[in-house]
């Protein structure tokens, strides 16, 4: 029977983490994940879980042991934030590249310097292209919910590739939300018994991980790492609809809310979702057809489908709580303008970039850009492509 | 029964690290290797740190390595491994595994004793049930000889070059063989390709004792050291007779030097054969020499008081 509780997101995640029981965990604290791993300890060190903690001394050493571990053959986890991500970075794509289904929740911070412990996007998209599949969430109950699919996703024999799931820090990590979780038989039989696939633990067939792979078949290995990102969407949408089946809570590549009939529409990842939507009601309540998207599975992103659901707007705001210096726009943007790329009609597309470390996303901030997209749509004038929202002049 | 440790016996036991791999003739690194594979009658998991050993060996789609072998990154091997004996402990408790196997992380110096470092203090202080071996050749020398801080004092590498005005490399090594000793772990030896007999005993009787075990064995490179490419085993001998590289073990706080030399050799002995310390027998630099020397002297005359004065009580008073 499915649990009402009033939880945090780094609780509730925890005790997804608990409920699927892995193998071998390794742990390093950094705020604001750092509450999720004590409480996975708290379990482990009290029996609730079998699972084997590594208290390791930073986090490369954290990606590092989990790299032996899943090879060694079996079920793996940690978790980070921010500067703790970006020390990982090396062994990101060493995990990938070594296909091990490693799942670790990414609670999003921003990046020094100047030093700040809040919620930005910019550890999760400085490790968008790294080889991992990442799916994003709006709430506890999402990030929860992706936590227990992540690992079938990573799992699969097809795909074999490590998980982040996201979740905003602070925002989300430390509030209290309304969730439901699942039971802990349900979460095990969905889960499943871990599939060995070449472990280095047995002894008898020995492998070799990690081999030097000269020009002469490195592009051929690469290619292949491509071609498998191309097979993640239909196993995560198979999951998802497994996944239905056991919480009746469902899951795409990514959220449209009132957006088959909109004319203008916004583009946004995790918490500030959310705060969209309510404004979003607002404007149909005034006749404006508002609508959004919130991206799921950010890698591989699924730019087809993304632009087959956008293309028949007006305008498009592409909402990014990270920028890219030095490029044109934000991250976020990048993609959703690639997406809509192909067709001839296509939105006109403008970003902003909003609530970095912490600063708060208001209602307002989506008023106005509602508000600017309506203006655009009207008179298909665009005053500033890109510009901070939420910030001092 | 352990194989006995004779050359018949030894003769008929299969080469974990087959031949065909990429080191240059005469490297000191892969005897290091066969023979501590050699001496464990236990299968074997290893983790390897980038550098010679590990980019010479598993060339895709090749592999020169007969047991479960993972390479990560440069700096980890350490952590690698500690991974992999974590997962091994968890799958034995929960009954999915039962056999014995034991783990070892094979790094080189710069892998060791520089960026690796924190690494490895971290997995012996969390006591994993691995053995830690450092094939110490004194420099970065897979990307071309650059100093490490296991480089002798005097050195010619290629980022501290012998020049007219900074002749080579102006600092003592580090000594990483002591500094593991301070992790309070159970074992830490010093061994020698040349004393094989010694470096296999040692192997043995660390692979026999739970927890973190650390091993530090000279492996001469042709290559970095400027010398005769049959010379890794005369120059890793000269090294112990010099007691440049003294033959020890530290076990449970107890130091014990495997082998002494029965005529201590001048320094000047090791060093000679070795292009890289040409320029420090130039008048000019006579002090780096005899500094060198120097540092010997002390180094080896501590490590024998240490014996001295880790001797157990029993054996004290006789
Ligand atoms: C993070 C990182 N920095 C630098 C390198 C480049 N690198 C590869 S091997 C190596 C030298 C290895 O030296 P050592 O550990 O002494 O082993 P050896 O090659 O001498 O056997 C260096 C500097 C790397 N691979 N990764
Ligand atoms: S460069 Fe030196 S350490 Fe590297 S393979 Fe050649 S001899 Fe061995
Ligand atoms: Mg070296």
């Amino acid at each position: 029977m499915p649990k009402i509780v009033a939880v945090t997101g780094n609780e509730a995640v925890a005790e997804a983490l608990r409920q699927v029981n892995p193998d071998v965990c390794a742990a390093y604290p950094i705020t604001p994940q750092t509450d999720m791993m004590q409480r996975f300890a708290t379990f482990a060190n009290n029996g609730k879980v079998k699972t084997e903690m590594i208290l390791v001394e930073s986090e490369h050493s954290a990606m590092s042991a989990c790299v032996g571990a899943a090879a060694a053959g079996g079920r793996v986890i940690t978790a980070t934030s921010s500067q703790g991500m970006a020390l990982m970075w090396e062994v990101l794509f060493i995990a990938s590249g070594s296909r091990l289904p490693i799942v670790m929740p990414l609670v999003n911070r921003a990046l020094s310097a100047p030093l700040n412990i809040h919620g930005d996007h910019s550890d999760g998209m400085g490790a968008r292209d790294c080889g991992w599949i990442q799916l994003w969430s709006e709430n506890a109950q999402e990030a929860y919910d992706n936590a227990i699919q992540a690992f079938r996703i990573a799992e699969h024999m097809d795909i074999r590739l490590p998980v982040m799931i996201c979740l905003d820090g602070f925002i989300i990590s430390h509030s209290i939300e309304r969730i439901e979780y699942l039971d802990d038989d349900t979460v095990k039989n969905f889960v499943g018994e871990y599939k060995q696939l070449n472990p280095l633990l047995d002894v008898e067939h020995p492998v070799s991980y990690g081999p030097l792979i000269l020009p002469d078949y490195y592009m051929e290995f690469r290619r292949a790492q491509a071609e498998v990102m191309t097979k993640v969407a239909d196993v995560v949408l198979n999951v998802a609809k497994d996944f239905e089946k056991i919480s009746g809570r469902k899951y795409g590549l990514f959220e449209t809310y009132r957006l088959d009939d909109a004319e203008i529409g916004l583009v946004i990842l995790n918490s500030a979702a959310g705060t969209s939507k309510d404004v979003i009601d607002e404007f149909r309540n005034r006749g404006i057809k508002a609508g959004l998207l919130k991206p799921r599975l950010y890698r591989p992103f699924p730019y087809e489908e993304v632009g087959e659901a956008l293309k028949h707007l007006k305008a498009v705001c592409v909402l990014d709580r990270a920028d890219a210096f030095g490029a044109s726009y934000g991250p976020l943007f990048m993609d959703i303008a690639s997406s809509i790329y192909p067709y001839k009609d296509k939105p006109i597309l403008i970003n902003k970039i909003y609530g970095l470390g912490g600063r708060d996303y208001l209602p307002e901030h989506a008023e106005l850009v509602l508000n600017e997209l309506a203006e655009i749509a009207k008179t298909g004038k665009v005053k500033t492509f890109k510009e901070y929202i939420g910030v001092r002049d | 029964m352990a194989t006995p440790l004779s050359l018949k016996e030894l003769s008929k036991k299969e080469l974990l690290l087959t031949a065909g791999h990429r080191m240059c003739s005469g490297c000191g690194a892969p005897p290091v290797v066969k023979m501590v594979l050699l001496a464990s009658d236990y299968p074997v998991v290893a983790s390897n740190a980038t550098g010679c050993l590990e980019v010479s060996t598993c060339i895709s789609e090749y592999t020169a390595w007969k047991i479960p072998w993972i390479h990560n990154a440069f700096e980890n091997a350490a952590a690698t491994i500690s991974g992999v004996e974590t997962m091994y402990r968890s799958l034995k408790k929960q009954g999915k595994i039962d056999k014995e196997i034991k783990f070892i992380a094979f790094g080189g110096d710069g892998g060791t004793y520089d960026i690796g470092f924190q690494s490895l203090s971290g997995a012996m202080e969390r006591g994993h049930d691995m053995l830690y071996i450092c094939y110490d050749n004194g420099a970065y020398m897979n990307t071309g000889i650059q100093r490490s801080s296991a480089t002798p004092l005097g050195a010619d590498t290629t980022t501290c070059p012998a020049g007219s005005v900074v002749p080579g490399k102006l600092q003592e090594r580090k000594d990483l063989t002591k500094i593991m000793a301070a992790h309070g772990i159970p074992y830490v030896a010093q061994a020698s390709p040349s004393h094989w007999s010694d470096l296999m005993k040692k192997v043995r009787k660390a692979l026999e004792i739970k927890g973190p075990k650390f091993m530090n064995i000279i492996a001469p490179c042709n290559r970095g050291w400027r010398s005769r490419t049959d010379d890794a085993i005369l120059l890793s001998r000269l090294a112990v007779e010099t007691c440049y590289w003294p033959l020890y073990e530290i076990e449970n706080g107890v130091t014990r030097v495997t082998v002494k030399p029965k005529e201590k050799k001048p320094l000047v002995d090791f060093l000679r054969p070795q292009g890289r310390f040409k320029h420090i027998f130039a008048p000019e630099n006579e002090w780096l020499l005899k500094q060198a020397q120097e540092d010997v002297d002390k180094n080896w005359e501590k490590l024998l008081r240490e014996e001295e004065f880790t001797k157990p009580q029993e054996e004290a008073k006789e």
